[in-house]
């Protein structure tokens, strides 16, 4: 078993600019990865951070493969996947899942939180289903009661649970979490990162962390990686980057966290 | 539980209980038209001719509803007419729903050549007038019943086709489709389980629509005598009938006109009223 748990070579990934096709021929293409090379060791926890636009989410949708790409090899487990097909990709659905960016719009709004993380399992032919969604359940700290809820009438932070739990109900290997606690307060921000971190650790998963707030991914992230423009500027342990940042684009990222500052004296 | 407990604070919509009420009745006539029926519906009685309703003076005991011109019970005449208006309705209603709603399914969640081609057929078949179409097939066709219900389904799935088309584009979009996908349910198994359910209500609301529809279209049909053979009893005969009386005898216009006109209001107001009651949102 290779010790990598993905390999990413020479990724590249665009899509056609319909607003300037011409009239007759192909619309020109929009470049959004170009050429990505990187490892994401097994049990590691990997920020990707980048600006907006810097294709840290098309990256993410071309790992699990809910978008193709152009050319380049994304090596899950030593196997190519990136150019199978739906019906291959299938058995290995369950070992890569991914968490949403909004809980609201990724959970289906017609069906119960059983239902929802219940989806996952049937699928895969697991058995003991209703013992598993418990045990999901209670994994990210939901109580059983929620099993006859719809998702609207939760909370944010409650939902993103059932995202989380959802994830997980199929014990993957990997887990994509795609600007996961953007939409959430605080408070609920904080208890979702203790939650992922708590799972990182006890379920030995390998975590794949997009994210646009720099404080967040030193916070969770073991490694990170920074993205511009569809290029990767910086990869470093999380600790390295943060000291002694070696991109220019990376000093502009973490010179732009707001910091507090204290006057002094303004207590009194 | 949680639902439970929401349904049972759920206020009782008087749309739905209306609307739904008025079809019950309805349909419990058209069922029992021939036990509730005071007459024959053909039976002719020229002795006992526009006859009016029993409220006003000169009318007579069977006739509660008063009679036409040549003596047909008006009442009997509305309750059979009830069984074609609430088949034609039942019939044609599924039938487009199901062609228009699959069509559009496909061709919104499927999209590509799919989506063209059933596209194409829509721009089509809406640049045709309706009731030209409606004639011409049944000229070729022939009159009946069959044919009014293959008239209808064939003109109006677009109008299913349409909406669902566009619903399950906006749905496919939607990230609950995407974690279906990592889930790794197939297309097939995210159209059925992930997108149908989202579109279920408008689908609901567009086949009580066309439950109206139908029956219109029928009273239109049976009007310019395209429908069934003169003699059965149809709403729009009826109307078509007493027309011509309405200087003399109005009832023989207005019974069958009201009748029409609640039963198609009552379809419009259930599809809103059950779009309300099974979204788990609105609840």
């Amino acid at each position: 078993m290779s010790e990598m748990l993905f390999e990413i070579r020479d990724l590249r990934l665009s899509f056609a600019d319909l607003a300037h096709k011409p009239l007759f021929g192909a619309a020109p293409r929009i470049e959004v990865l170009k050429g990505l090379n990187f490892d994401i060791p097994r049990g590691d926890v990997i920020g990707i951070v980048g600006g907006s636009g810097s294709g840290k989410s098309t990256l993410g949708r071309a790992m699990v493969r809910l978008l193709d790409v152009d050319s380049g090899k994304i090596r899950f487990e030593g196997t190519d996947i990136s150019q199978m097909d739906e019906v291959a990709l299938r058995p290995l659905r369950r070992r890569i899942q991914m968490i949403f960016q909004d809980p609201m719009s990724s959970l289906n709004p017609r069906h119960r939180v059983a239902t929802l993380i219940a989806g996952p399992l049937h699928l895969h032919g697991f058995d003991q289903i209703t013992e598993r969604v418990d045990f999901a359940l209670s994994q990210v700290g939901l109580p059983l009661t929620f099993r006859n809820r719809y998702p609207h009438e939760l909370s944010g932070g409650q939902r993103q649970r059932v995202g989380i739990a959802r994830a997980i109900a199929t014990e993957p290997e990997f887990i994509l979490a795609d600007e996961v606690v953007s939409g959430l307060d605080v408070s609920s921000q904080a208890q979702v990162l203790n939650l992922l971190e708590k799972l990182v650790s006890d379920m030995g998963l390998t975590l794949g962390f997009i994210s646009h707030d720099l404080s967040v991914v030193r916070r969770l992230c073991k490694t990170t990686l920074v993205l511009h423009q569809g290029e990767i500027v910086e990869q470093a342990s999380t600790q390295a980057l943060f000291d002694a940042p070696q991109a220019q684009y990376t000093r502009d990222l973490l010179d732009a966290i707001p910091l507090p500052e204290v006057t002094p004296g303004w207590l009194d | 539980m949680a639902d439970g407990r929401a349904a049972a604070k759920r206020p009782i919509n008087p749309r739905l209980w209306l609307s739904g009420g008025w079809l019950l009745i309805l349909v419990v006539a058209a069922l029992a038209a021939p036990l509730l029926a005071p007459q024959d519906p053909l039976a002719q009685d020229l002795f006992a001719s526009r006859l009016p309703p029993m409220w006003q003076g000169g009318s007579e005991p069977g006739f509660p509803l008063g009679t036409d011109s040549l003596g047909r019970d008006v009442l009997s005449r509305v309750l059979y007419g009830a069984r074609i208006a609430l088949l034609v309705a039942l019939v044609a209603g599924s039938c487009t729903c199901a062609l228009g709603a699959v069509l559009g399914l496909i061709a919104g969640y499927y999209r590509g050549w799919a989506d063209v081609v059933i596209s194409r057929l829509i721009e089509i078949w809406m640049a045709f007038p309706p009731v030209l179409f409606a004639i011409l097939l049944i000229a070729v066709m022939g009159t009946g019943l069959t044919s009014i219900i293959v008239a209808i389904v064939v003109i109006d799935w677009t109008r299913f086709a349409r909406v669902i088309r566009a619903e399950a584009m906006t749905q496919g979009a939607m990230d609950y489709v995407a974690s279906a996908k990592v889930a790794g349910r197939g297309r097939f198994g995210i159209m059925i389980r992930e997108i149908l359910p989202n579109v279920l209500p408008t689908i609901v609301v567009l086949l009580t629509l066309e439950m109206g529809i139908a029956v219109i279209v029928e009273a239109i049909l049976s009007f310019v005598n395209l429908s069934i053979s003169t003699d059965d009893p149809t709403w729009g005969s009826m109307i078509a009938e007493g027309r011509a009386a309405i200087h003399h005898s109005w009832w023989v216009l207005v019974v069958p006109l009201i009748t029409l006109f609640l039963t198609v209001l009552s379809f419009s107001q259930l599809g809103e009223g059950l779009k309300d009651h099974f979204d788990p949102v609105l609840r």
